[in-house]
């Protein structure tokens, strides 16, 4: 269970003169659940999207599974085909769901299987329906994205990342679009993903999930990781300033 | 008091039947092939690469910034003086009027596609696609639809830019009406005639798309 899934050497990545990831190193074990949290503009959502290079980094190492990207100078940029073999493996969860809205529930899940693993249709329909029925939504599967609540679509999204049979799940912000009262069902869901034995990255502000579920935590501010470890201790017990100063933002509601 | 007479038209029935069927036939060629190099320079203004991006924005604006009666002749008599290739004046035409439509059509579609957010993009390539798949899979059938009212009116007006075409021989309508009106002194009918039947095709496509539109124009 210790074998890495994910690892991530020297990241830096800059948008002009801003630095948004400087030296990150980071790891996280096969089944591991890491919860990246910080205050806006620590770099976090940019990190998660390194991990399946929706983001190009500027230098540093990355690895998901058997699959391994260098970048500096000196390595050349990964070719497409590559970049796309890479990202088949590493599901995304979006703030913002993007579902796509030409297509039917079942439509937005069959589609990567049949397109990018090329199935028969058959089998990638069978696939998409056994996905949604476990993020329980298979009743849905006519119904146009538009027709359904933000927290439907959100596990829509999940179950169309998992039709890929990903190794590791990604998710940026899952639940901040989300209106309270539907935050819960995204919530059980990917409670239900780590249970399973996942491989998760969880970008989120809400803290008591993170505790939670998460058995690690990772504080990022700056673009730098400031503080890393066991979720309980970084949350009840924060060894940095800015850590405690973060977390005291939320101790005022409960949780 | 001018006194209509339009049964004297009946005579020349069979010289407009071969009229529309040209008119018609072109308009097709050409709302195909400037959908064509239409979408070729929208794939061409929104590549990184900016050789293709200046050479489509070039494309674009010398057929959009010149007459299309002025291409017309130009592709037909200058064009084999400079490169020795011979055109009918069939091909010219599809030629000339391919562009011309092509440099409209391209900001349409490069329009629709930028109109799409990006997430739809992301969430494609996230799920292992390659930027080509993502693009007519998913971003293209979604900026189509919002395209369809500009594209049907682009196409309207290739379709009547067609009549442009007699200056070269091509036998259109118009054309046809020409050489009725010559033949019958009776230019009034002839030419009213001719515009009866340019709306007589016309009205009910754009009826139809008009409904269409209001009927699932909205849903996305």
């Amino acid at each position: 269970m210790n074998r890495a899934m994910i690892e991530i050497q020297g990241l830096r990545k800059s948008f002009g003169t801003l630095e948004v990831l400087r030296n990150i190193n980071f790891s996280v074990a096969q089944g591991g659940v890491v919860a990246l949290i910080g205050p806006s503009g620590s770099g976090k959502s940019t990190l998660l999207r390194c991990m399946n290079l929706l983001v190009t980094p500027d230098s540093g190492r990355i690895s998901v599974g058997d699959m391994e990207f260098d970048f500096g100078s000196r390595s050349p940029r990964p070719r497409t085909r590559a970049l796309a073999a890479f990202r088949a493996r590493t599901g995304m969860v979006f703030q913002s769901f993007n579902l796509f809205g030409h297509l039917t529930v079942l439509g937005n899940v069959m589609e990567a299987p049949l397109r990018v693993r090329r199935m028969p249709a058959g089998a990638a329909r069978d696939l998409a329906m056994a996905q949604l029925s476990k993020v329980g939504l298979a009743d849905r599967a006519d119904q146009m994205p538009h027709t359904l609540s933000g927290g439907q679509k959100q596990r829509v999204a999940i179950a169309r990342a998992l039709a890929m049979e990903p190794q590791v799940m990604l998710f940026d912000e899952a639940t901040s679009a989300l209106d309270p009262e539907l935050v819960g069902e995204v919530l059980a869901t990917m409670r239900a993903l780590a249970t399973a034995g996942m491989t998760m990255v969880i970008v989120t502000h809400e803290i008591a999930f993170a505790r939670e579920v998460a058995d690690r935590i990772v504080f990022m501010r700056d673009g730098l990781v400031v503080e890393d470890g066991p979720a309980r201790d970084v949350i009840d017990n924060p060894q940095q300033e800015a850590t405690r100063s973060f977390l005291s933002h939320f101790h005022a509601t409960p949780a | 008091m001018y006194e209509w007479d339009f049964s004297i038209l009946w005579a020349y029935r069979w010289l407009f039947l071969d009229g529309v069927i040209m008119t018609v036939s072109l308009t097709v060629a050409v709302v195909l092939g400037g959908l064509a190099v239409g979408l070729v320079a929208a794939m061409g203004m929104l590549s990184g690469s900016r050789v293709l991006k200046a050479g489509s924005l070039a494309f674009t604006e010398l057929f959009r910034c010149t007459p299309i009666l002025v291409q017309l002749i130009w592709c037909y008599y200058a064009l084999p003086i400079l490169t020795g290739i011979e055109l009918s004046p069939i091909t010219a035409s599809i030629l000339a009027l391919s562009c011309y439509g092509g440099s409209f059509y391209s900001e349409i579609i490069r329009g629709g596609i930028v109109s799409i957010e990006d997430g739809q993009r992301e969430a494609g390539l996230a799920l292992g696609m390659t930027p080509a798949l993502a693009m007519r899979r998913i971003v293209l059938p979604q900026a189509l639809r919002r395209m369809v009212p500009a594209l049907m009116n682009q196409s309207i007006l290739q379709f009547k830019n067609t009549s442009l075409v007699s200056v070269l021989a091509v036998p259109d309508l118009v054309y046809q009406g020409q050489i009725a009106a010559h033949d019958s002194f009776r230019p009034l009918e002839t030419y009213t005639a001719v515009a009866v039947a340019y709306l007589a095709i016309l009205l009910p496509l754009t009826l139809f798309v008009r409904h269409q539109d209001a009927k699932f124009g909205g849903a996305r």
